[in-house]
């Protein structure tokens, strides 16, 4: 098995690894936010604690859980280790005194993955704290009543603002990372890559958005009494 | 003609050796705007000479932008502002006059300064070294049109072919990753059938050398194609991602340590 160490430990291994744990992320995160949308099926959140019930009790949900939690950590791990390895490359430090603007400056998103990497990881701990923590080993104001707590959270301006950051940072992130994943697979072809990227790009601003759509309309809510 | 003239001021990274610390140096000179960016550091180093100054040490060959020896960093650009060109390309008919222009070396770890502006870019020879090679048997002479192949493959191979190696896509790079030249050398051999025999183990090979030289990994950020003078694609990199998981996962090759 030194052959399958050899190609996990190469730099093509190591980015093999993003891409295909990151493709998973991106189908929980649309799995997420479709499931999420249960919050504006009734105004009393029945249906939605019943979702929230059946995802935290469900052993096959359970078994894929652990698994995300296992490719959250590794992405991450991984990524800021490559992140490490690319800054020693560099030789550290600032690099060129000359400043001129190269047609690839523009590609923000490309060129701060590590930057907007952290601040989602940061997000997503404030974000679990927040819901999947206290409804897990208690917390949560209403025993059992996670639409009550949503209701709580989004109440608050700050948690709306630093919500929707998150959000942008993850449009970025995605941006990016949707179509760079498939052509660190090697799946790069004239006929089929426009449509990857299209879809990239459809992806990348259609699941934040929907996302955003939540934190917006409780805060809406909770403003009008 | 008092108009091709203009005046510069240079700042010049100057550094005696590969460990010591260097810095810049700022020079002014009166150059012809349709001299190449070499010949106006030809200029400064005659300049320098006459002042009893040890001149600039730059690296350049066949100034036609083929052979790949001159460098630079230029205005923080590898071979400067103009797309598609070699530093000894660049004309300086493409600077204001009265402009400041700043002249560092590709910045990489793998690419240590050995004086002044000149880097050790024999990282590539040894990735070359490790399988950008065809093993042929030598022996009669085969028929021009014995293999056929087919004008679109020939073409993708040529143009991964045109790659001079000059090392602007290391120092474009963000990580000072060389993906994009080691798979134009993986992709220029193995698009073509007297290639493809030996793929899989060149793949592995030139892989593990690149790594082993310390660059870094791809981000996919393609700077490395928008500052390559001869417009090295990206897609070449994708070949170099599936020939590598092919040959890991699928042939019975290893590479060689």
């Amino acid at each position: 098995m030194k052959w399958l160490v050899n190609f996990l430990t190469s730099s093509l291994g190591r980015k093999v690894i993003m891409s295909l744990t990151g493709l998973f992320l991106c189908t929980f995160l649309v799995v997420h936010m479709i499931g999420n949308l249960k919050l504006f099926a009734d105004s009393d959140g029945h249906k939605f604690n019943e979702y929230a019930e059946f995802m935290a009790t469900n052993p096959l949900i359970k078994t894929v859980s652990y698994g995300l939690y296992f490719f959250i950590i590794l992405h991450a791990v991984q990524g800021l280790l490559i992140y490490a390895s690319n800054r020693a490359a560099v030789g550290g430090g600032r690099r060129y005194a000359g400043k001129q603007v190269a047609p690839t400056e523009a590609r923000a998103a490309a060129r701060n993955m590590a930057m907007l990497g952290t601040l989602i990881l940061a997000f997503l701990l404030l974000h679990m704290w927040q819901f999947w923590f206290k409804a897990k080993f208690g917390g949560l104001a209403v025993e059992g009543d996670l639409f009550n707590e949503v209701k709580i959270a989004f109440a608050e301006p700050w948690v709306v603002i630093v919500y929707l950051l998150g959000l942008v940072a993850l449009a970025m992130h995605l941006l990016h990372g949707f179509q760079s994943a498939f052509q660190t697979l090697g799946l790069n072809h004239p006929k089929y890559t426009p449509l990857i990227k299209g879809l990239g790009w459809a992806y990348s601003i259609l699941v934040p958005l929907g996302f955003a759509t939540m934190p917006i309309y409780f805060y809406v809510m909770a403003f009008n009494g | 003609m008092a108009h091709d003239e203009i005046s510069l001021t240079l700042k010049v990274w100057r550094q005696k050796g590969p460990n010591k610390s260097g810095n810049f140096e700022t020079h002014s000179v009166k150059i012809n705007t349709h001299m190449s960016f070499l010949e106006m550091l030809d200029v400064l180093n005659e300049q320098l000479i006459m002042q009893k100054k040890e001149p600039v040490a730059f690296e350049h060959d066949c100034r036609e932008g083929i052979c790949g020896s001159c460098s630079l960093v230029i205005n923080g650009r590898p071979h400067g502002p103009m797309q598609g060109t070699t530093t000894c390309q660049l004309h300086m008919r493409h600077f204001q006059d009265g402009e400041t222009i700043y002249i560092e070396p590709y910045r990489a770890k793998a690419f240590p300064v050995i004086k002044d502006l000149v880097v050790d870019r024999s990282a590539f020879d040894r990735i070359i070294q490790s399988g950008g090679y065809v093993s042929v048997n030598t022996g009669g002479v085969p028929d021009g049109n014995a293999i056929a192949i087919e004008m679109i493959t020939a073409k993708r191979a040529f143009e991964a072919a045109t790659c001079i190696g000059c090392g602007a896509c290391v120092a474009a790079c963000p990580n000072a990753s060389a993906m994009l030249f080691t798979s134009a050398k993986v992709s220029q051999l193995s698009l073509l059938p007297q290639g493809r025999q030996e793929a899989n183990q060149r793949v592995l090979n030139m892989v593990t050398q690149m790594d082993n030289e310390g660059f870094g990994l791809c981000s996919n950020v393609g700077a490395c194609e928008a500052e390559c003078p001869k417009g090295i694609s990206l897609d070449n990199i994708a070949i170099m991602n599936r020939e590598y998981i092919g040959a890991s996962f699928i042939s019975r090759r290893l590479a060689n340590k």
